[in-house]
């Protein structure tokens, strides 16, 4: 039997380094699926537009917990079996990707037309235009709503407990299984958890935008 | 590997169940709807432990998964207050609680959208407080976030699988189900996909024309 609620603490934190993994791992995914989606619906090309809005009209009306066990359940039965690390990171990566394309989208389109146009006049090719005017200047719009999808996606990682992994979640219901009369404690200290890393994560995101926009909004 | 005939016969059970999560995101909507605005005045109250209670609230909700919320108040609740609520209701619950703190925030926006000469012209009028958010500010101040309100509706209806983990029979735990009398894993998981999208989908098509036609309305 435990002595108290620290004795927990352990056991959590091996469950929080799987967190952390699928957390990192799935943004990586997440940034790069956003970026080459949000790039593609601002394509001239009508079939590039397609495909990007079909990704996103995808994964935005499904649900994340139906897409992660589709990928993880229903996958295999179609021959191919992912690890579950890569069916966590895949859905939760490739859905979040798909509302921040919509992030890329709109920050790239929020740049002021000046601004195209002065790029145009100086000559430049479609891809400096993009990478030296455009994205400077959108990427500081982006950080806000990308940090609010942060702390989504860091919630949401929460799920891969539905397909046994021994995430944060997974470790505090085995917790709970072991010590019934301790469930509260666990429960809350495991919200507590989660809110610590949610809360360092906006901060972080934060103190980037107030470094990142001195002297330049 | 995928068998039509199959899929036409476990059609009828998923349709029943998803009648059952839409149910249920229709009253955690409405209590999200009411609680949101709640907490949305609370946040503006002038007293100042109201103001923090309820700001501390949203922050601490917000910022944790709905999933270990509806663990709380489905396995905790009935062990800390002796108040066990069904698996339904505590679902519908965290689910209210949960988004009731995101839509605080669109009435925020909303309010602080109705401008300043409407309070003065209220208070010049001689107009109760009561009055004044009944009849001058609310009604000012909720129309504009109909499609934003909407959204959240969409968001909640695909987070409802999220409430299978405390039994709560919807859509996804009932494919679940089916799966693990037939063993046939890609039909049932596919369909319930296809079933999300199919209503999402054209929803949220129809949000986006009522947002364009609400800013036509006001001149954008």
């Amino acid at each position: 039997m435990p002595e108290s609620w620290i004795d927990f603490i352990p056991t959590l934190l091996e469950g929080a380094k799987i967190t952390v993994t699928v957390a990192i791992l799935a943004t990586l995914l997440a940034v790069v699926t956003a970026f080459a989606s949000g790039l593609m619906s601002l394509s001239r090309l009508r079939l590039i537009r397609w495909i990007s809005s079909i990704y996103v009209e995808v994964f935005r009306g499904t649900s994340l917990l139906v897409q992660l066990f589709w990928l993880y359940f229903a996958l295999p039965f179609a021959g191919i079996e992912l690890p579950k690390l890569l069916a966590a990171v895949l859905a939760v990566g490739l859905n979040f990707g798909a509302y921040g394309s919509e992030v890329v989208r709109s920050a790239i389109l929020a740049v002021p037309k000046g601004q195209w146009e002065a790029a145009i006049a100086l000559n430049m090719t479609p891809w400096q235009r993009m990478s030296y005017i455009i994205l400077p200047q959108a990427a500081l719009r982006m950080l806000p709503p990308f940090g609010n999808l942060l702390v989504e996606l860091i919630k949401s990682t929460s799920l891969v407990y539905f397909i046994t992994m021994a995430d944060l979640t997974y470790q505090a219901m085995v917790l709970r299984n072991n010590y019934i009369s301790w469930t509260s404690e666990i429960l809350l200290l495991l919200l507590l958890m989660y809110l610590v890393m949610t809360s360092l994560v906006s901060f972080g995101i934060r103190v980037w935008e107030r470094k990142w926009s001195e002297g330049r909004m | 590997m995928w068998d039509w005939n199959y899929a036409l016969e476990i059609l009828p059970e998923l349709l029943i169940a998803l009648r059952m999560t839409v149910i249920a995101t229709l009253l955690g909507f409405l209590s999200a709807v009411i609680v949101g605005l709640l907490l949305a005045l609370a946040i503006r109250s002038r007293w100042v432990w109201l103001r923090l209670t309820a700001k501390g609230f949203n922050g601490f909700i917000r910022n944790t998964p709905l999933l270990v919320q509806v663990f709380f108040i489905y396995y905790s609740l009935p062990m800390m207050t002796g108040i066990s609520l069904p698996a339904f209701y505590a679902g519908i619950l965290g689910l209210g609680l949960h988004y009731s703190t995101y839509l605080s925030e669109v009435y925020r926006s909303g309010i602080e959208a109705v401008p300043r000469g409407q309070w003065e012209a209220a208070t010049a009028l001689n107009y109760t407080k009561l009055d004044t958010w009944r009849s001058v500010i609310l009604p000012q101040a909720i129309p504009p976030i109909i499609p934003v309100l909407g959204n959240y509706l969409i968001v909640m209806f695909k987070e409802t699988p999220i409430l299978s983990a405390i039994t709560l029979v919807e859509l996804l735990l009932t494919a679940k189900n089916i799966v693990s009398e037939s063993f046939r894993v890609f039909e049932p998981y596919t369909l319930v996909g296809l079933l999300f999208l199919a209503i999402s989908y054209p929803s949220s098509l129809l949000v986006r024309r009522l947002e364009k036609r609400m800013n036509l309305q006001r001149g954008k």
